[in-house]
């Protein structure tokens, strides 16, 4: 396969590839991050996930609706508008979700997943009514569609270039929030002591409920991300869950810097490997490869070590 | 039998003759056949209350022994089906017809003992068990627990169904292996069969259900359940916690396995849309709508809500939809222990009046009567 | 069907809703009228038991409602609901009307299974019209042959199947994949190919052939890259890249799905232009550039027996009522075209064979043609497959095709060709 490539080529490739795979790494931190912070920070596994995400991409599905029609000088930012919009429809419901279902469950973690699953088949549902069976085609502005040439040889696309200043700006802004901020170092009390944090005088119930509506609104901003690269259909967003949680847990679940770090590492090997053999085989071993290590070290990459 | 008392003996015999007497007497032969169906998720929900209801091992990927089962025996019924002149039309006759459409030319090393039955009726339990035991030992002796656990089931199963799908040529793919038509000779296709194969089904059924108890009524059981509650203490006391739970998966996916290839007989095919999350998490919700902690609730739970499903899908699929989510949520947030912890607080209080129990323990279908849903809750690691 | 009740309206204003209704209806009839007093006897057309009487014959519909295919499946039982409507209106089969029993298969091939013994055992339905995928189909085969059914199958398929019991009205493997290659080898000159697709039976069955055809029967020609992606997979920055390293002439994309919407989007993300870049798929219709967006695959070419911007009478009376039935917005496919013609051959069968029966249908169907398809023309084949024409068109902006070729005769249907497995 590498025989009859000139180095230029090569050259090119590795830079293309190497692209790919960033590209892939920041689509799976904006996947992963909503979910570490909830299942990290709060032990809560929110199986319905992927469907929040899809509400960030019919909000922006809408929201360009919404442009086209009334709007249309001002269609070329739609985009930001929308994903600042899919943020708040997300992270509302989010906290919706958290007062009417998550405050009851939590010394149950397993209970919790079962219940946000039948969370996800409603909401399932309730899209398939509002929006139709069939997915939508969400426009986007000219300036978005296309590649840039770096050389002759070398493009980038740049969809591409948008998720990753996007996942950079959550990021940042997760960070900050989480490690700078006082309502952050709130949230690390509860997560590492909810009893002493109580006890402290810290509002855990409030805590909670903007630690889930976080999680929820970061998961709407990767939808209204991926309207750029996939589909926004009632059903997309089991197309997602599993990975997800796979690069959560294997970063090692109350660690933010774990969940980089696995989606780097989950998103160059199956970047990598893709190229050589096909989709399928590739999802597979990056897979196996990843339960392997799993079982071998069950607390994943990055463990957070406190006393209990 | 010391490990039932009377309260057990007349639920099992109350289950017995509803699914033995009232129900084939009530239902045609297609609708019976569908209960055949539900009954093989009864296996799946009761390894599920022993797993998961006594020791607080959630598996989120009991599709993938469901699935093992209902594939070994599919792949015998196959080759069955499969003989030469049955299919003289094809490129290579006496293979199965999914194999010639994908040029293989001839039966490979892992079928070639599905030919025997003695084999496939060893396989069905065995080849799932040495799964779990295979998953168990690396998971439990390492002591991953809780949501770990579901989780790495769950990519488990994910994987299986891809293999599955994208080895089309070995497996059948995405289609399954269809068109199974005798059991070493003995035609499963027309009505009194399917018959037959219910009566089968619902004997092996209660045969499990009795293991079942069985188990949790030994010291075995006790121990499980220990472990559910307060896993340190037990670890403590000189048990080697893992062994226990290793030896608790394992049964439930040999359960697991025989349903699913009961499943193979009753409907006549298998296929990789058994094996993935979806069904699975479905299977764990049969178990909680009956009571994780209730062996006959479970097989109940089983029975109603795949019944329900399949009326609603008749009429109002959109509904049904919305009915099977907020039951989720309605028996997770507002009846943990399922339809039988309803029946344990508003109904049996009104059986023992009637009748006093004799000899054994109080509250007859359970050893332990938890009323708050209390497995392990640390969503980490014991370190 | 719903007949108006006129009770406590006066004869004059029911005499003009009459007129009213009767103006309208021009423009649906394609078949020849029939009335009712030319139905035969019960007894005559139903011998072995199907739910038929003096006024009413029932049908099945089988289509995924709910679910993933929900997507796909929602436009073939739109074209199927048509049909029956305009065949009753125009007097039924046999002088009966058709009352349809619609079941949902949940994207479930189980489910299918069951609800297709449902509607044979206990339904007892002359015809059922339903699958899409051809795991939906395997799964009912085994029933509709046990139970002696018969199932009007429209999705485009990989072949290698043929069955008594079943018509199927979209194109197989052969029809939609010769005419295109030789048409892409001989216009453009294209020598390597590039193929792709999702990873279970139909694309690598067909991928298959279309390999078989490149390095048999077209000089000089080659296969320079072939590649498979589980089903609902979304990455496909490393093919495409690998694509723009290897640079054929021709990528072969038999991609579906929600993994199409991705596809596309990043194709033309990653700067490939497919004004420049010639590519032919077989998987994707109106229906699925509803979703991929019509900027997103501009250009490209696709392989099918309709299109919906096909200029022939029947079309032109075929879109407008379809849309007048389910909305102005609506666009229709190959597919959604293929069931379409499921009631119409099923009433021309029937009325040929003067009965119900299935057996009866069965021997009845070669030769029947129904010269009101949308498409122009069909004509069912001994093996129960269609004769039809494949055409080539070119994705616009707007999500519809232009038609650039089409096959000047029909092309044979052959479900196992020979040199080609």
């Amino acid at each position: 396969m590498l025989m009859g490539y000139s180095f230029g080529d090569l050259g090119s490739i590795m830079a293309m590839q190497g692209f790919a795979g960033l590209s892939l790494f920041s689509v799976f931190v904006l996947m992963a991050l909503g979910l570490a912070i909830i299942f990290g920070q709060m032990g809560v596994i929110n199986m319905a996930h992927g469907e929040f995400m899809i509400l960030g991409a019919y909000v922006t599905y809408l929201t360009s609706l919404t442009f086209t029609n009334y709007l249309p000088s001002l269609f070329s930012i739609y985009f930001f508008v929308a994903v600042t919009l899919a943020f708040c429809a997300s992270g509302a419901l989010g906290m919706l979700v958290e007062w009417a279902l998550i405050r009851q469950l939590y010394r149950r973690p397993l209970d919790t997943l079962l219940a946000t699953w039948g969370l996800s088949l409603i909401l399932q549902q309730v899209y398939r009514s509002v929006f139709g069976a069939r997915e939508v085609g969400v426009d986007q502005p000219d300036w978005m569609m296309g590649a840039t040439n770096l050389s002759d040889t070398i493009q980038i696309p740049i969809n591409g270039l948008i998720v990753m200043a996007l996942t950079a700006v959550i990021s940042i802004f997760v960070y900050l929030l989480i490690y700078r901020m006082k309502w952050g170092r709130q949230v690390r009390a509860v997560m590492s002591n909810r009893a002493m944090a109580g006890a402290v005088g810290i509002d855990t119930e409030k805590v909670d409920r903007y630690t889930f509506g976080i999680g929820c609104g970061i998961a709407g901003v990767a939808g209204s991300a991926f309207t750029m690269i996939g589909s926004t259909s009632p059903t997309a967003g089991q197309l997602y869950i599993v990975d997800t949680f796979l690069i959560v847990v294997f970063g090692g679940a109350q660690s933010l810097i774990g969940t980089i770090a696995s989606a780097f590492t989950i998103s160059q090997a199956r970047s990598i490997l893709e190229f050589f053999l096909s989709g399928s085989m590739a999802q597979v071993l990056v897979l196996l490869t990843v339960v392997g290590i799993l079982m071998l070290r069950p607390q994943g990459l990055f463990v957070l070590k406190i006393r209990r | 039998m010391t490990f039932l008392n009377r309260k057990d003996i007349i639920g099992i015999l109350l289950l017995a003759l509803v699914i033995v007497v009232i129900l084939p007497v009530c239902l045609d032969a297609f609708r019976l056949n569908l209960v055949g169906k539900y009954l093989t998720y009864g296996f799946v929900a009761l390894g599920l209350v022993l797993c998961w209801g006594d020791a607080g091992i959630l598996s989120l990927g009991q599709g993938i022994f469901f699935g093992l089962g209902g594939y070994c025996m599919a792949m015998f019924l196959k080759l069955e089906a499969s003989t030469p002149e049955n299919t003289k039309i094809q490129s290579t006759p006496g293979i199965p017809d999914f194999m010639d459409w994908n040029q293989i030319t001839s039966l490979p090393w892992f079928w070639q003992p599905f030919h025997s039955l003695t084999f496939t009726l060893v396989a069905v339990p065995l080849v799932p068990m040495l799964l779990a035991f295979v998953i168990g030992l690396a998971m439990f002796k390492r002591r991953v627990g809780g949501t770990y656990f579901a989780i790495i089931t769950q990519a488990v199963a994910s994987i299986l169904t891809i293999l599955i799908i994208g080895q089309q040529g070995y497996t059948g793919g995405v289609n399954g292996i269809t068109d199974l038509r005798t059991l070493h000779g003995w035609d499963i296709r027309p009505d009194h069969a399917k018959y037959v194969l219910y009566f089968v089904n619902a004997g092996l059924l209660i045969a499990c259900v009795l293991l079942a108890q069985f188990v949790r009524r030994s010291k075995l059981g006790r121990i499980l359940v220990a472990m559910r509650d307060k896993e340190d203490r037990v670890r403590f006391s000189g048990y080697d916690v893992a062994n226990f739970k290793i030896f608790v998966f394992c049964l439930a996916a040999g359960l697991a396995a025989v349903g699913g290839a009961m499943f193979t007989l009753q409907v006549g095919f298998m296929s990789p849309s058994f094996v993935g999350i979806i069904p699975s998490i479905e299977m764990v919700i049969f178990c909680a709508v009956g009571g994780r902690t209730s062996i006959l609730g479970a097989i109940y739970g089983a029975l109603m809500i795949n019944w329900a499903r399949t009326t609603f899908s008749e009429d109002l699929p959109q509904v049904w939809l919305l009915a099977m989510g907020a039951l989720f949520i309605l028996v997770v947030v507002a009846f943990p222990n399922g339809l039988a912890g309803i029946y344990r607080r508003y109904l049996d209080p009104l059986v023992d009046r009637v009748m006093p129990p004799g000899g054994g323990r109080a509250g007859g279908r359970a050893p332990t009567m938890a009323a708050v849903e209390g497995p392990h809750a640390s969503a980490t690691v014991a370190k | 069907m719903s007949k108006d009740e006129k009770s406590g309206h006066t004869r004059s204003h029911s005499r003009r809703r009459l007129l009213q209704v009767a103006a309208a209806l021009p423009a649906i009839s394609v078949l020849p009228r029939r009335g009712y007093a030319a139905a035969p006897a019960t007894a005559a057309v139903n011998t072995t038991g199907l739910a038929v009487t003096d006024d009413s014959v029932t049908v099945g519909i089988l289509h995924s409602i709910t679910g993933t295919m929900a997507i796909s499946e929602t436009g073939s039982v739109e074209a199927e609901k048509l049909a029956i409507s305009q065949i009753n209106s125009e007097g039924g089969v046999l002088g009966r009307q058709i009352k349809i029993i619609q079941e949902d298969g949940a994207s479930d091939w189980p489910t299918f299974a069951e609800k297709a013994k449902k509607l044979l055992v206990n339904d007892k339905c002359a015809a059922v019209f339903g699958c899409w995928t051809s795991a939906s189909r395997k799964a009912v085969l085994p029933v509709f042959e046990q139970y002696n059914g018969m199932l009007y199958y429209p999705t485009f398929y990989e072949g290698l199947e043929q069955s008594k019991n079943v018509i199927y009205t979209g194109q197989e493997a052969t029809q939609q994949i010769l005419a295109g290659l030789d048409w892409v080898n001989r216009t453009k000159g294209s020598k390597t190919f590039y193929l792709l697709g999702s990873d279970y039976i139909w694309p690598r069955t067909s991928n298959k052939i279309a390999r078989k055809h490149i390095e048999n029967h077209l000089t000089g020609c080659k296969v320079v890259g072939e590649d498979y992606f589980p089903l609902g997979s979304t990455q496909f920055n490393s093919v495409i890249n690998k694509m723009k390293l290897v640079k054929p002439d021709v990528i072969y994309a038999i991609i579906v799905g929600g993994s199409n919407v991705a596809f596309y989007k990043q194709l033309k993300a990653a700067g490939v232009d497919l004004s420049k870049q010639t590519l032919l798929t077989i998987s994707v219709t109106e229906d699925e550039i509803l979703g991929i967006g019509g900027e997103n695959i501009a250009g490209a070419y696709a392989c099918m027996k309709y299109f919906q911007s096909l200029d022939n009478p029947n079309n032109k009376l075929f879109v407008p009522a379809f849309k007048k039935m389910w909305g102005e917005k609506s666009v229709i496919g190959d597919v959604t075209q293929a069931a379409y013609l499921g009631p119409n051959l099923w009433q021309l069968t029937a009325e040929k064979a003067g009965s119900f029966d299935i057996d009866k249908i069965a021997a009845a169907s070669p030769g029947v043609e129904f010269k009101g398809a949308p498409e122009g023309y069909v004509r069912i084949h001994e093996n129960h497959h269609l004769w039809s024409r494949t055409r080539v068109g070119r994705a616009r902006l707007d999500g519809q095709y232009d038609v650039i070729y089409e096959t000047a005769d029909l092309v044979e249907p052959n479900p196992f060709p020979k040199g080609y497995q």
